[in-house]
């Protein structure tokens, strides 16, 4: 067989001496590897204290999003749920009443909106698909969970902090890729 | 309507369309023989309805170009031709999709088309089935060149089945057409002129004829919807069956298509052929009643006959399958019989789709408060335990 790299050791099969079988020094030099990596740079970090920089298309969890008067953008159109490959998004429709008009921005918004992150391939389709900006996929990690019905996210966990009301929140929620845009924007 | 003809006058033209020869009977016009070639050939036709009587001609969208007039005179005519309501003649040569002008001046109707159109396919409940989507699918451009503000309308009320979206309108008639046509009196028209014309009922009448819900189905845009349906679903997450019930009224087909969503029925509508008309059966157009389309919402007061051919490029088709075919269960047959038990039921968790919640009952749009309920899980067997394993 062709061997991939130079490194190829033949194992050597003679029938060890009696200091080679007490295994001492092998154990001692197995231990010295060991021991000089304590010198050598750590390839990882201290999550969560310290992050890695994100990738500025990294796909996390989903948020749904509000405009600038904190009515929320989705109208529950279904083009995100017909996108997704996976089918983890579904969702009901309601009519908007006539003292809605400060909560939803058209005519129809969605009752109900679940996304199923157990489906979820975090492929971004549903962000492309909806034609209103309301769904994007955050710089959030989807967090890890002992039950899986704590990965049914529901509107109210996706649905991005009040602009108006909770303005911190919702600068955080929106991360910090579109940092540029949120400083222009006046309360 | 061709065929009628035929049988009086055995006299065939021969029309040429896109380089395609076919014989059809004198009278036709060019987008009837175009439909009798079918395909690519066949020009789109927003305001004309071939069950309905003198309907065409408003919309502009099937221009077509004549090469040559006829064998008699074969110079061509000067300017595009509306196909609908210009009849054939003998030796004819008309070009469709291979004409350039064709194609740019239908580009031009779209574009006028869509002047006033408000564009609220997200909220439309016509989006996936709408005429005029496909339309500007094909022909239109990415973004408006109009910077003007789009002319919108009071909201009018015409009565509990049919909801009226006035600035999605674009004026095809079709709906007078029809109530002139097949119900006992007209209470709508179009009032005003030019850019003021609108779909109205006389003084808020409330439409309420037998017949009156076909407008919904002959209605190209979302201007006419169903007002039991709105705002339920998607078109294209409902389920189209095709089912017939024996109708009291005798002028009902009885024959529809149902919209399911599991066993619910959504939605009831006529049954489209390829054109996107109302099929016709031995000769009757078929009409269904207010009755079939508005209160028949139950699986049991229909004969189901089967799943509703859809074509292929369409949305509605999306993740349906004709037949399912289910693997075979093996954790059955190792575990002797016992059912598996599920680590998770997403009926517990999940607050859509609530079993227990009926939205096809709900003879109006659907409202926040119809979902309050959708937070009583259905609890049962298989819930999952904090690790994730079954309960013992």
């Amino acid at each position: 067989m062709q061997a991939l790299t130079n490194r190829l050791k033949e194992v050597d099969r003679r029938k060890m001496n009696f200091l080679e079988r007490l295994y001492l020094i092998s154990i001692f030099k197995g231990m010295m590897i060991t021991f000089s990596h304590i010198f050598k740079k750590k390839p990882t970090i201290d999550y969560p204290e310290k992050t890695r920089p994100f990738s500025p298309v990294f796909r996390g969890l989903h948020i749904l999003n509000r405009d600038e008067a904190g009515r929320e953008n989705c109208t529950a159109c279904g083009l995100c749920a017909v996108a997704c490959p996976a089918e983890a998004i579904t969702m009901e429709a309601a009519e908007r009443q006539a003292n809605e008009e400060n909560l939803y921005r058209e005519e129809k918004y969605a009752a109900k909106y679940e996304i199923n992150m157990l489906r979820c391939i975090f492929c971004g389709l549903c962000e492309e698909a909806c034609p209103k900006d309301a769904i994007y996929l955050s710089e959030t990690v989807p967090p890890a969970d002992y039950q899986r019905k704590q990965f049914i996210y529901k509107k109210e966990e996706l649905l991005i902090p009040h602009p108006i009301e909770n303005f911190e929140a919702y600068k955080k929620a929106l991360g910090n890729r579109v940092k540029k845009e949120t400083d222009n924007f006046k309360i | 309507m061709a065929d009628e003809i035929k049988k009086e006058a055995p006299v065939a033209f021969k029309v040429t369309i896109d380089n395609i020869t076919i014989d059809v009977a004198p009278g036709t016009t060019i987008l009837n023989a175009a439909r009798q070639i079918g395909g690519d050939v066949t020009p789109p036709a927003m305001c004309y309805y071939s069950k309905l009587e003198g309907s065409g001609g408003k919309c502009r969208s099937c221009l077509v170009e004549v090469a040559a007039g006829s064998t008699a005179d074969s110079r061509p005519m000067p300017k595009l031709m509306a196909s609908c309501r210009t009849t054939v003649m003998d030796g004819m040569i008309v070009k469709n999709m291979t004409s350039e002008k064709v194609i740019d001046a239908r580009n031009g109707v779209v574009e006028f088309l869509l002047i006033n159109h408000p564009l609220d396919c997200p909220i439309c409940d016509q989006a996936g089935e709408c005429h005029l989507q496909d339309l500007g699918y094909k022909h239109g451009v990415e973004s408006t060149r109009y910077e003007f503000k789009r002319r919108t309308f009071e909201k009018e009320d015409i009565g509990p089945f049919i909801q009226l979206h006035m600035t999605r309108c674009i004026l095809c008639y079709r709906c007078t057409y029809i109530a002139d046509q097949i119900t006992d009196k007209r209470v709508h028209g179009i009032l005003d002129r030019g850019d003021h014309a609108e779909i109205s009922t006389y003084i808020s009448k409330a439409i309420d004829n037998d017949f009156s819900g076909n407008m919904i189905d002959v209605c190209p845009v979302g201007a006419l919807t169903d007002k039991t349906f709105r705002f339920k679903n998607r078109v294209w997450f409902t389920k189209p069956v095709d089912a017939h019930r024996n109708c009291e009224n005798p002028k009902c087909c009885g024959k529809a298509t149902l919209w399911l969503r599991g066993d619910e029925v959504y939605r009831v509508t006529s049954r489209k052929d390829e054109w996107g008309e109302v099929q016709s059966y031995n000769g009757q157009v078929g009409w269904i009643c207010n009755t079939c389309r508005f209160e028949k919402k139950k699986t049991n007061d229909w004969t189901i006959e089967g799943l509703t051919t859809i074509s292929r490029h369409s949305v509605i088709g999306a993740n349906k399958y004709a037949t399912l075919e289910m693997p075979i269960d093996t954790i059955k047959k190792v575990l002797h019989g016992r059912d598996p038990k599920l680590l998770m039921n997403i009926h517990n968790v999940s607050g859509v789709n609530n079993p227990n919640i009926h939205l096809s009952e709900i003879d109006r749009s659907s409202q926040m408060e119809d979902f309050v309920k959708s937070n009583d899980f259905i609890k049962g067997e298989g819930e999952s335990t904090q690790w994730g394993l079954p309960k013992e």
